[in-house]
């Protein structure tokens, strides 16, 4: 299914957690945020958060800045 | 006199009164030593979307956590439900409670939009957020904001990234008295002149970013940067003579022959 992953459409596997997204693309979850269609997702659900088609996800972290 | 041994804010103590920013370093090797040079505890971060390219290299790879205590910033919000928004995913992205609240009115001068910033302020403090935010030079703000709940005043000392140095000292000195809550210089240090004269006037620090960074060599301004910050709150510290109109001799009069 399709989702919206940091602006760019992005090809996942049906009933993918954020947990496991996060895994496929080697981030450790202690270091980012989650926000899912406006929403932060807490760590604490990122086992239990599955994506649907058509969502808009964005993972942050700390980047360098002033 | 703001005369503590260290500079303490949201329950925090920190014994550098230089804190610095990790952007616009020519790489990462170059910012890591620079930051040891500095002696800073407090280091800025951005929050920005993750690389997905994981053969790049990350800035949190450079900072040593143990070391340093990151400051996260909203830098590019031009409204306070942006800098809101990007404050908690900062706190969600853990390490601080603490944010550098930057609500930005103008693209070319980067000044502050001082009704936002408050209204953000307002906002994150009711949210338990320690409230550090980039402010302009005016005491009027500065008050408000520390009734707001602002943990630390920030005044511009010029323009991001201009190295205009300290443009109105007169202001921050009367800032220094109206609040008390430590004042942090932060915005427009060019060399390590501007950062002893802040510290001169009384302020509790200094944040550079680019004075540093930007300088033909960042390690050795980092050095010099953390040099000027102690030496200009030693000079504050030890009381400096009073400025006068005429001169008054330093050698007497009296032994001189006829």
């Amino acid at each position: 299914m399709q989702i919206r992953l940091n602006g760019k459409v992005r090809e996942v596997a049906e009933g993918i957690t954020v947990r496991r997204l996060l895994d496929e693309l080697g981030l450790h979850p202690m270091r980012v945020a989650v926000q899912r269609n406006l929403d932060i997702i807490k760590r604490e659900r990122y086992e239990e958060v599955v994506l649907q088609p058509g969502d808009t996800l964005e993972v942050l972290t700390f980047m360098a800045g002033g | 006199m703001r005369n503590g041994a260290t500079l303490k804010f949201g329950g925090k103590e920190f014994h550098s009164r230089l804190i610095v920013g990790t952007g616009k370093y020519p790489d990462y090797h170059t910012m890591q030593k620079a930051l040891e040079a500095s002696g800073a505890e407090l280091v800025t971060v951005a929050v920005r979307r993750v690389n997905l390219d994981r053969t790049q290299e990350s800035l949190l790879d450079y900072i040593d956590l143990k070391r340093y205590t990151l400051l996260p910033n909203t830098a590019g919000c031009y409204t306070a439900e942006e800098a809101v928004k990007y404050s908690r995913l900062a706190r969600e992205v853990g390490m601080s409670e603490m944010v550098k609240l930057e609500v930005i009115g103008d693209q070319r001068t980067l000044f502050p939009d001082n009704e936002e910033l408050l209204r953000a302020t307002r906002i994150l403090v009711k949210e338990g957020f320690i409230v550090l935010p980039y402010t302009n030079d005016d005491p009027v703000m500065a008050k408000k904001l520390e009734d707001a709940g602002a943990a630390v005043v920030m005044p511009l000392g010029a323009p991001i990234g201009s190295g205009l140095g300290i443009r109105n000292p007169y202001n921050i000195m009367i800032i220094l008295q109206l609040v008390q809550v430590p004042v942090i210089v932060d915005a427009g240090v060019g060399t390590a002149s501007d950062a002893a004269i802040a510290m001169e006037l009384g302020c509790d620090g200094v944040l550079m970013n680019t004075g540093i960074a930007g300088a033909k060599d960042p390690v050795m301004m980092a050095e010099a940067m953390r040099k000027a910050v102690e030496a200009g709150r030693q000079a504050y510290l030890a009381g400096r003579i009073p400025k006068k109109l005429y001169a008054t001799a330093s050698t007497t009069m009296e032994g001189m022959i006829e």
